[in-house]
């Protein structure tokens, strides 16, 4: 008899962003200096919460009315945002919570930290969530975001930019990450960008046009895939269960 | 001949190559507050609470963590967010506990009032912990053990260097437990916050 014994793909920390990368100034004192300790994958790794469409309100997905005044939109490009959720395995993610924030169409938060000169938007909050359906679709609608300068010690602008927040359904699946959009100038100049060292990986984080999905004179869309870690299948021979 | 038909009609290609690789992680930015806890911050209307828990604590010790989170010049961060993961209190991790905290804006402290867990597969009882924020280009995952509540032959232990395994005990206090993160430590590194590769 041999056990399937299945753990995550481990993490590739050369494709992930450089934890200690000076030119942008934040994580000089925010990076670990220790390397991480590699240790055996628990169930507590392996397993996370689950959040259904029982979280959801009605205008979670659409940021252009879910802080608007009743009958307003927010100000921007419309544009849908839509893609699938797998795993490295290419298989569909289904049911996982997809959280996203971003600034105004002015690039501005609304957040009390945010102190760029850009006005707010009063129709606009920023933030917006939805569950991938069961073929790991998810969607939602909101305005494009502005670049904006940001304080790094020099002349920083950030790209137009959505943050993501993505759950998967094991803890060490749990994933941070910024959708940028095709064709922006700005995703070259970005040190934050940059923390990512392969052109591949950060043309994985661009969003394309799509035109098959938007609407004649109504609204663009945006497609944006996410991959989120796989797994492996190990198999111990002659191993009693529970070992 | 620019084909206009199709360029109006064109699907998008993916933007995932084969062999799919993990999209990369990007900070979570200093405004992380406006995605995940949106109330904290003021932007309220839209969602009716913040998501800080996956339902309501279930049976056991009630305990309360606190503590803060420092740099690597020992100045608290005050714009971090944690999640948490754990057994309940039978060591049930199919009915886990999750918890969702922001630190203090002003004074940097989190605060995180959950149930003691129970041990799982026989070790020690712990708390799986997930750091993000500005600076934080990857998210941290490191966890809280008991003082009171260890057991060394857990199976996370003996890999954790000896002079370091401080780093990873909430100490008893008046009211529950304290525990600090140290996301850089100094030059020595010995009171750096044990982060784990998992």
């Amino acid at each position: 008899m041999s056990n399937t014994n299945i753990r995550y793909t481990p993490r590739d920390r050369d494709w992930h962003p450089e934890p200690d990368f000076p030119e942008y100034r934040s994580t000089i004192l925010r990076s670990p200096k220790q390397k991480l300790v590699v240790v055996p994958e628990m169930m507590a790794d392996k397993t996370g919460p689950a959040f259904g469409q029982n979280v959801l309100g009605e205008f979670d997905n659409d940021m252009i009315v879910n802080f608007a005044q009743s009958g307003e939109k927010a100000i921007g490009e419309q544009i849908i945002v839509h893609g699938k959720i797998v795993d490295e395995n290419g298989r569909a993610v289904p049911n996982t919570l997809v959280e996203v924030w971003q600034a105004n169409a002015g690039g501005r938060y609304r957040h009390k930290n945010d102190n760029y000169q850009a006005p707010l938007d009063s129709n606009f909050g920023g933030c917006g969530r939805c569950v991938s359906d069961a073929d790991g679709n998810y969607s939602f609608r909101t305005i494009k975001p502005g670049p904006y300068p940001w304080p790094n010690g020099g002349n920083d602008w950030r790209p137009a930019h959505i943050h993501f927040s993505i759950f998967g359904s094991g803890f060490s699946q749990r994933l941070i990450s910024q959708m940028y959009f095709e064709g922006d100038p700005h995703i070259q100049i970005c040190p934050i960008v940059h923390t990512i060292g392969d052109p591949r990986a950060v043309d994985q984080l661009t969003a394309r046009l799509d035109m098959s999905n938007s609407k004649p004179l109504d609204i663009l869309a945006y497609r944006f895939d996410i991959a989120i870690r796989g797994t492996n299948s190990t198999y111990f021979e002659n191993k009693p269960e529970g070992n | 001949m620019v084909d206009f038909r199709s360029l109006r009609n064109a699907e998008a290609q993916s933007n995932l190559d084969f062999p799919i690789k993990e999209s990369p992680s990007q900070t979570a930015g200093p405004y992380v507050h406006i995605g995940c806890l949106p109330n904290f911050v003021g932007v309220n209307g839209v969602y009716p609470k913040d998501l800080t828990i996956n339902g309501a604590l279930p049976d056991g010790d009630k305990i309360t963590i606190k503590g803060f989170v420092y740099d690597g010049d020992g100045a608290i961060a005050k714009d971090i967010m944690i999640e948490s993961w754990q057994a309940n209190s039978a060591g049930d991790l199919k009915n886990g506990i999750w918890r969702r905290m922001p630190t203090d804006l002003e004074t940097g402290e989190f605060k995180l009032e959950t149930i003691m867990p129970g041990s799982v597969d026989g070790n020690s009882p712990y708390i799986n912990l997930w750091i993000v924020a500005r600076g934080i280009n990857i998210g941290l995952n490191t966890r809280i053990y008991f003082e009171d509540n260890l057991d060394e032959k857990d199976m996370v232990w003996k890999h954790v260097p000896k002079e370091r395994q401080f780093t990873l005990i909430a100490k008893r206090v008046e009211g529950g437990y304290k525990f600090d993160i140290r996301l850089q430590g100094s030059l020595e590194g010995e009171d750096e916050t044990v982060f784990f590769d998992i």
